[in-house]
């Protein structure tokens, strides 16, 4: 029993302390915002691009959750790894992907991170560590732990960061990957991005408990960060990071943001599933861009004219990333059969496109 | 690998071959995992009761005590989960093989699998080789559950790797190639084999590697072409010895890879009989009798000298009942039928 009540000590969920700014030189902090100025400025371009039709399919906006992605993967190594589900671009863009790459991957354009072949919803680069990208609510989860194990299987003193939203927590393969996880010890930070909903579901409405409460069960040690407050998240992170890299095991994190845009580009903003009024509280009190920004401004550490430089250095950074983008060349319709297998294989099929017979 | 007095021993019927003595399709397969852990440390074996257990079947008893809990890995049951894990794991550089206890049981890992594993390279992501090896096939009165061919669950899926050996040299050789591949592979052991008596053979002590996509001649023959693979190997042999007698000479094409299919040897028979029967255990509608079909269409048309033929499964889950199951299951007599149909028309 005794035991049982220390485990329970050792479960309760823990929130991230708020930091002092002096954490941070002033340098450290112009550049966060610069930083979450360039993921609003580079997901806003895709906004516009996407609606005179130059970005196709599903696109998913990271605005107002930018302080998680800078937050959690700007204390990363760029041998870490980094798993996340479809709300992607800015996560790779945090982890080091070019933005030119990933702007041409929206673009669906040969030089894109997937060359044109995983869109919006997969981007990777592998070399920086970034792993995608993944279509499927929760599904990534199992091969974060499998980066986990695969960096004790060598001994290494890596870490895997994974991202899922709030919704991802009710599939089945996130209960089976954290229980492995802590059985086997595996150096992986599970981090829900915690914006409420799914698509336009609310979380309350489909689980019985909140986000925070979801991995008691499992042997896994939860955090709760207020993740619009770059400042505390990241600081947060740093020290995560470190406890496990030196053994610590799996931490879950429930990483509390907001989505100030749609689920997705053909979704409503608000009046379905949430009240406008709700969106525009959130967007005034909340913005991690407008926290920050605030917090600098009461400490003296920013100007107007400084924060309309940073602005204006992120637009042009965003727009060069777009200018690079409509540049780049579309994949060659022979490109549809390479990267299928490790080696192009025909399986000697006959088609009526002209690749293999001549007409008679 | 030296060994010296620390090191466990090796399982003994995981290393048949370099003592001399003839393995059983099962431990060839036991023997292809060991000397693979052997050859590269990043090869790992993940699955349901596979460590202290020894496995379902046995297949990796004492490999615990070999290699340590953490490249022979008892796993919780939970097949989505580890089998994203093993994913997950091969995309940063381990060759993980993952057991399913049962290939019936693959189906949890069905989106993994298909969304993830198939389309990695593609999404620009490089690839993710795994091996997910496991028992298949009917005769045992194991029931719906335990007793599936899933081939055609994955044959549609591009990206994948399937493979299905019948004798015990092309399990050792073609499980090795599947671990050394840079392709996802799903590596069908079909059940009734495993200890089958008249497959025990002496296996090359040389590093038996046979390359995935080829497939063989199991029997030379001049009248009607059988294609088949897995169990029905045997049967189909059987079926062909006694035509023999009736003056019907078969030639049998073991596919052993089905993903990808080797076309071009079986146009190369087919050109020469000019008659195809296509035999599976796997049910009839959707089964690879089709894809065959369709292919010798398109590029052998020419040729034949028949309708192509098929026997298999009929399209119902595996019966439990004995003559249930029995009725189920393609045997000698109904392979002989249409042999001799084909020959006659």
């Amino acid at each position: 029993m005794a035991e049982t009540a220390e485990q329970d000590q050792i479960m309760e969920p823990q929130e991230a302390p708020q930091v002092e700014l002096d954490r941070y030189s002033k340098e450290e902090l112009h550049r966060f915002l610069g930083e979450m100025l360039f993921y609003r400025r580079f997901e806003e371009k895709a906004e516009e691009a996407y609606a005179i039709g130059k970005i196709g399919g599903f696109c998913h906006l990271h605005i107002g959750q930018e302080a998680v992605a800078l937050g959690m993967i700007g204390p990363l190594r760029e041998d870490d790894y980094v798993i996340t589900a479809y709300r992607d671009h800015t996560q790779g863009l945090a982890k080091g992907a070019d933005p030119g790459a990933v702007m041409a991957e929206l673009y669906g354009r040969d030089t894109g991170t997937s060359r044109g072949k995983g869109g919006s919803m997969h981007i990777f680069d592998v070399e920086k560590g970034f792993m995608g990208g993944h279509g499927i609510v929760g599904a990534q989860v199992p091969l974060a732990a499998g980066m986990g194990f695969a960096i004790r299987y060598r001994e290494e003193d890596r870490v895997c960061v994974c991202f899922m939203g709030d919704a991802a927590v009710n599939q089945g393969a996130f209960h089976e990957a954290l229980n492995m996880a802590a059985i086997w010890k595996l150096p992986v930070i599970f981090v829900v991005e915690n914006n409420e909903y799914g698509m336009g579901t609310a979380f309350s409405r489909v689980s019985a408990l909140p986000v925070v409460d979801r991995a008691r069960g499992l042997g896994v040690r939860a955090h709760h960060v207020d993740a619009q407050d770059i400042v505390r998240t990241h600081a947060f992170m740093e020290d995560l990071v470190e406890e496990v890299r030196g053994g610590a095991g799996p931490q879950y994190v429930d990483a509390r943001t907001y989505r100030f845009k749609g689920h997705s580009m053909s979704d409503p903003v608000s009046g379905t599933y949430r009240s406008t009024e709700e969106v525009e509280s959130r967007k005034k009190e909340q913005d991690p861009i407008g926290v920050l920004r605030d917090r600098l401004m009461e400490a003296e550490l920013l100007t107007e004219e400084e924060l309309e430089e940073l602005d204006k250095e992120a637009r042009a950074r965003a727009q060069e990333a777009a200018d690079w983008a409509e540049e780049q060349p579309d994949p060659d319709p022979s490109e549809l059969y390479t990267h299928v297998y490790a080696e192009e294989n025909e399986h000697g099929r006959l088609y009526f496109d002209g690749r293999d017979r001549e007409e008679d | 690998m030296t060994e010296d007095a620390a090191t466990p021993p090796t399982p003994e019927h995981a290393s048949r071959t370099s003592r001399g003595e003839p393995s059983t399709f099962l431990e060839a397969i036991a023997e292809a995992l060991f000397e693979e852990m052997i050859r590269d440390e990043a090869v790992l074996l993940l699955g349901e009761d596979i460590g202290e257990y020894g496995g379902a079947f046995k297949v990796t008893r004492g490999f615990l005590d070999r290699f340590g809990p953490d490249r022979v890995v008892d796993t919780p049951i939970a097949e989505a989960g580890f089998t994203g894990l093993a994913a997950g794991a091969a995309h940063v550089g381990l060759r993980p093989v993952v057991e399913m206890q049962f290939m019936d049981f693959i189906s949890p890992a069905y989106d993994v699998i298909t969304n993830y594993i198939a389309t990695s390279r593609y999404r620009g992501a490089g690839a993710q080789p795994l091996v997910i090896r496991g028992p298949v096939g009917g005769g045992g009165r194991a029931g719906p559950f335990h007793s599936q061919n899933v081939e055609m669950a994955f044959f549609h899926t591009p990206g994948l790797n399937i493979v299905y050996p019948s004798t015990a040299r092309d399990a050792k050789g073609l499980l090795k190639a599947a671990i050394r591949s840079d392709e996802p592979v799903i590596f069908e052991e079909h059940k009734g084999l495993y200890r089958a008596p008249f497959l025990r053979e002496v296996l090359p002590v040389d590093d038996l590697v046979i390359p995935l996509g080829k497939a063989r001649t199991a029997r030379e023959g001049e009248d009607v072409t059988v294609v088949t693979y897995g169990m029905m190997v045997h049967r189909c042999l059987a079926a062909a010895r006694s035509l023999e007698e009736e003056g019907v000479s078969v030639e049998v094409v073991d596919l052993r890879t089905l993903l990808p299919l080797d076309d071009d040897h079986i146009m190369e028979s087919v050109r020469k009989t000019g008659r195809l029967l296509i035999v599976h255990e796997d049910t009839r509608t959707g089964g690879i009798a089709g894809e065959i079909a369709i292919r010798v269409n398109e590029q052998a048309f020419e040729w034949l000298d028949a309708p192509i033929a098929r026997v298999t499964a009929p399209d119902a889950p595996v019966p439990y009942a004995p003559d249930l199951e029995d009725a189920f299951l393609p045997d000698e007599a109904e392979i002989a039928r249409a042999v001799r149909y084909l020959a006659k028309y």
